[in-house]
């Protein structure tokens, strides 16, 4: 007659238990003993926020544009950000239409070389519209993300202002055909969000997808593995700017 | 003297037969609002609970998910539509519907559809610039 084992004294099934936890904290599930089922294609999407946690400041979440592969004449990403957010008024005067994202063409006039790049909310670490806003509306998340708190913001468009970027915009009308995750309305300043509710879902921002050239790259700067804290360390990229020692969350390559 | 000890007689008698103060909407000459709940279920919290703090759950949830980013949680603007926009107009701001119909009674403005969408399950499109 034996003692009975307790199941951690049984060395084999101490073992199994041990690898089961090591690679469900990886993403595998494990189907059976030596056969475990991969997620393969998901090793850029960020992971969802567990429902009841809050953004984490060991994050910094960050974009990365290739402005050699933004193609001429394309507004893909203008197209598919003002979808995925509802920006759908036309205003009497265009100049007051919102824009979350829009394309700039560079020309070096000595030699004719034309650059283009899409230019929204660059995600300062330190942004001169929360500086500047007078009711605390405007507001970094931990994960480095500057966004509007609309319930707080009285319109005074002082971070309209201060933007280096023209990255804001006010709302001049009233609106009806808001996302239901993206709410926006008369009398509040916005800009990109960076698509936080997609980002908190582990998506990538709808900008970032709908490139067809591939020249946006989202992640987490902080992240040494990330795909975007690769190029950076590998790649020269710029921060637009930098005089200004904002240190900006959107940095470009090939400007 | 005497004139204020009359003029407090008088008062007390007719506060003596007053009838007590009635709810209003208790009869007929004052309309109640309407409470149509298109799909019955489950609420986040009993309807006493909700009709007095529904604001206050609101106003806290808000400020954690914007300001924190916390996700998830039971008092949700979206979630309430999905259960109480009406099926007629498919919104909470109708005449008649949810939202709007005890705002009305109440005389309380209703700012949050300024800015969030009223209809259950709308679809966003945007517009070339």
């Amino acid at each position: 007659m034996t003692a009975p084992q307790t199941p951690d004294s049984n060395p084999r099934r101490a073992f199994i238990a041990a690898a089961g936890a090591g690679v469900a904290g990886l993403g595998f599930t494990v189907i059976a003993p030596g056969l475990h089922l991969m997620a393969v294609g998901e090793a850029n999407a960020a992971e969802a926020r567990k429902a009841g946690t809050a953004a984490s400041p060991a994050v910094r979440w960050g974009l990365l544009i290739d402005a050699n592969k933004c193609a001429p004449g394309c507004t893909k990403c203008i197209d598919a950000c003002h979808t995925e957010n509802g920006v759908s008024e036309k205003l009497p005067d265009p100049r007051q239409n919102s824009q979350w994202i829009r394309k700039i063409e560079l020309v070096d006039k000595r030699n004719g070389r034309v650059t283009q790049l899409p230019m929204m909310c660059q995600h300062c670490a330190e942004p001169p519209c929360v500086d500047v806003c007078p009711t605390g509306a405007s507001m970094k998340r931990a994960d480095g993300i500057v966004l509007v708190d609309r319930h707080t913001c009285i319109g005074c468009r002082y971070c309209m202002m201060a933007c280096p970027y023209k990255a804001r915009s006010f709302v001049h009308a009233p609106l009806t055909q808001q996302n239901p995750e993206v709410p926006r309305g008369q009398g509040c300043v916005e800009s990109c969000t960076l698509c936080v509710h997609r980002v908190d879902k582990g998506q990538q921002p709808a900008c970032v997808e709908s490139c067809p050239e591939g020249a946006m790259v989202f992640g987490d700067l902080n992240d040494p593995a990330s795909d975007i804290a690769k190029r950076i360390a590998s790649v020269p990229t710029t921060q637009v700017r930098a005089d200004l020692r904002l240190n900006q969350g959107v940095r470009y390559q090939g400007l | 003297m005497k004139l204020l000890r009359i003029l407090v007689t008088i008062f007390a008698t007719l506060v003596a037969v007053s009838p007590a103060p009635t709810l209003a909407g208790e009869g007929d000459r004052t309309p109640k609002p309407v409470i149509e709940i298109a799909n019955p279920g489950k609420c986040v919290a009993p309807p006493e609970e909700m009709r007095r703090n529904h604001m206050e759950m609101l106003k806290h949830q808000r400020d954690r998910s914007l300001r924190q980013g916390i996700r998830g949680e039971p008092a949700s603007l979206n979630a309430c539509i999905e259960c109480h926009a009406s099926k007629k107009t498919g919104s909470v701001l109708g005449k008649g519907d949810f939202c709007e119909s005890c705002h009305s009674y109440a005389a309380v403005k209703l700012d949050c559809w300024d800015c969030h969408q009223p209809k259950a399950g709308f679809k966003a499109t945007g517009v070339k610039p």
